[in-house]
């Protein structure tokens, strides 16, 4: 709390440095001065990385302590009692299953959802960017208004025709809509990308006779790696922390993903056994933080350019 | 528009102008719905018919085995007579109410304190921005409980001030403030994007507004925040409408149940328990579409009144 009120202060010693020179010159105050404001920026910077990072770093060092020591009265993260036991019995799984097997099927789940997505949203996003057909603003405004639609309003018809299909317990339901570019923002993110690449481009593509299916494999694809990439990695993260579409469309516990499989662990072990509970999510967490680091670039660039929601 | 850049293609072919354009323009609209034809597909099948049908639900009574009952208005009217779907609108209300402000006021606070070419900017970037990719799994809902449980981390650093909550996770009156706190904690999206539009405010105002003599407060107000509206309504918007919509670590917390005495019953935990497990699906139908109704509703207003205080500059159209 006492950080939000910082970042308003910082520029006073700047504007008093120099009030009445005609060329503004930030560089003309003392280095003393200088160094004593980069000092005070990166304490705030750092305390308040220290605060964020808090509850990530208790889940890690918590996986490593024993039982007891979770939530009891030794408060440091080191424990002397440093141990694999947690997630040994985090890997035994649950309800039968072995958690390698969550493991494969959130991955499953994700790997599905990244290539449906690239696949349908970069097809669509063509014909919005780049193609002219009669009534493509009104499709492309209704596009927009399902980013703003509360997705509950569709659950239940949809939970009505797959069951009726006879597709509850598989993974058709969670699947398909990837493949059916029902994810507007990716689509959004790619039209916005394709807007900004030169109209020459396809133009002299088309003097020299070349097709949409041309120019959309040979040019455009190719030009847009950076937001096949910023796509590729939000739709895996999104499909594998996702929770309410495994929870309503899966019932057999082999055909879990991690969330589910760890929302099934807290219902039968009930704070039991804590210790494993927690090195499970450090676990179900680990391929979106080694996602973080490897693409951590991408990652930010994609929200502060497109507005991605984390 | 349609002029210019046809005129090259024209001029550039031996054939007649007006046959090769209308061909063009046939072949474009064909093309254009071949390739549309995934999302036109999935808008049709998984967004246009659900909707209508969870209208035509929400006017029924259905439990997913016997055919839907015709009941009129009766859902809707039963609704504000349900004390615990009162009680969820109160939750969610309160938590949409003072947790996005909160986050967004964090997030901006933060974005402005890293808007500098120091070193290390895009550490702390990163470092903010992460709560925000996991915030929302299960295993942080997991984790959360667990640091504000009995005990937990929580407890014990407000003990060590003298301040003796015990956990918040089983006092119905803290659950809020634990759940705005996830929530406020996953500032970094927000920030990232108001980042961004720092940077784009053109250093020369601030630089003019000092030779005027302008505090900081002064700046504040007069540049920072006209120039930054757009990026603080597109946050407002997204955060909220997303606010709304908090499900996965409401249900882990409270066990998929919404307690300690109701106090994490949001509205989609409670349409989640009434369509899927008391399987009243046109109740939950109607919950769904006043949902719908209050966030376009939301929406509109707030359209409406942006023009009051969002700026756009002239030059970008």
């Amino acid at each position: 709390m006492t950080t939000m009120a910082t970042p308003t202060q910082p520029k006073p010693v700047k504007q008093a440095a120099e009030a009445p020179a005609p060329v503004y010159n930030p560089k003309s105050e003392s280095a003393g001065a200088k160094r004593a404001k980069s000092v005070i920026f990166h304490i705030v910077a750092l305390a308040l990385t220290a605060v964020v990072l808090y509850p990530a770093l208790w889940m890690i060092a918590s996986s490593f302590k024993p039982n007891a020591e979770i939530g009891g009265s030794n408060t440091s993260l080191w424990s002397s009692n440093f141990s694999f036991d947690n997630f040994v019995t985090a890997m035994e799984g649950i309800g039968g299953v072995s958690t390698l097997q969550f493991f494969t099927n959130s991955l499953v789940l994700a790997v599905g959802a990244v290539v449906g997505t690239i696949l349908s949203a970069s097809v669509s996003a063509y014909a919005f960017a780049r193609i002219k057909f009669p009534g493509r603003s009104i499709f492309f405004g209704m596009m927009i208004a399902t980013l703003l639609l509360p997705f509950h309003v569709v659950i239940i018809p949809q939970y009505i025709v797959f069951q009726q299909l006879g597709l509850v317990d598989t993974y058709v339901p969670l699947l398909i809509g990837k493949f059916l570019a029902a994810d507007a923002f990716f689509v959004f993110l790619m039209v916005q990308f394709m807007r900004n690449l030169p109209a020459e481009l396809d133009e002299a593509a088309r003097i020299d006779g070349a097709g949409h299916v041309r120019i959309f494999t040979s040019i455009m694809l190719p030009l847009m790696k950076p937001a096949l990439i910023s796509t590729s990695i939000f739709s895996f993260i999104w499909s594998w922390n996702d929770f309410l579409g495994p929870l309503l469309y899966l019932n057999s516990p082999e055909k879990y993903p991690l969330p589910l499989a760890l929302r099934l662990f807290v219902d039968q072990t009930q704070s039991s056994d804590y210790g494993a509970m927690i090195a499970m999510s450090v676990m179900a967490l680990l391929p979106v933080l080694v996602f973080f680091l490897v693409f951590q670039r991408y990652i930010v660039e994609g929200v502060s350019t497109q507005g991605l929601k984390g | 528009m349609t002029q210019s850049p046809t005129l090259n293609r024209r001029s550039a072919s031996s054939t007649p102008p007006l046959p090769r354009k209308s061909r063009q323009r046939g072949a474009d609209a064909r093309a254009g719905y071949t390739f549309l034809l995934p999302w036109l597909l999935g808008f049709i099948a998984l967004t246009v018919g659900p909707m209508i049908s969870s209208l035509y639900l929400s006017f029924t009574n259905y439990n997913l085995f016997d055919p839907p009952k015709w009941i009129g208005l009766d859902n809707y009217t039963t609704l504000f007579q349900d004390e615990r779907f009162l009680q969820s609108v109160g939750v969610t209300v309160s938590y949409v109410v003072f947790g996005t402000p909160m986050k967004l006021a964090a997030a901006l606070a933060i974005a402005m304190l890293l808007n500098s070419k120091r070193k290390g900017q895009g550490f702390y970037r990163s470092a903010f921005y992460a709560p925000s990719l996991i915030g929302a799994s299960v295993s942080i809902a997991i984790v959360w409980k667990a640091m504000f449980g009995d005990s937990g981390p929580v407890d014990q650093g407000l003990s060590f001030f003298g301040i003796n909550l015990g956990g918040w996770v089983g006092n119905p009156s803290m659950t809020m403030p634990m759940m705005i706190l996830l929530t406020v904690w996953q500032f970094g999206a927000p920030m990232v994007i108001f980042l961004a539009g720092l940077k784009q405010i053109p250093a020369d105002l601030y630089e003019a507004a000092s030779m005027d003599g302008a505090g900081p407060v002064r700046k504040f107000f007069n540049i920072t925040w006209p120039m930054l509206s757009p990026v603080i309504f597109f946050n407002l918007l997204m955060e909220t409408i997303h606010a709304f919509q908090i499900f996965a670590s409401a249900y882990i917390i409270s066990n998929g149940e919404g307690g300690p005495a109701g106090s994490t019953l949001f509205y989609t935990l409670y349409l989640y328990l009434r369509g899927f497990s008391d399987f009243r699906m046109g109740y939950a139908s109607a919950m769904a579409w006043l949902l719908v109704i209050v966030v376009g509703i939301i929406t509109l207003i707030f359209f409406r009144t942006s023009k009051s205080w969002v700026h756009y500059s002239g030059d970008s159209k």
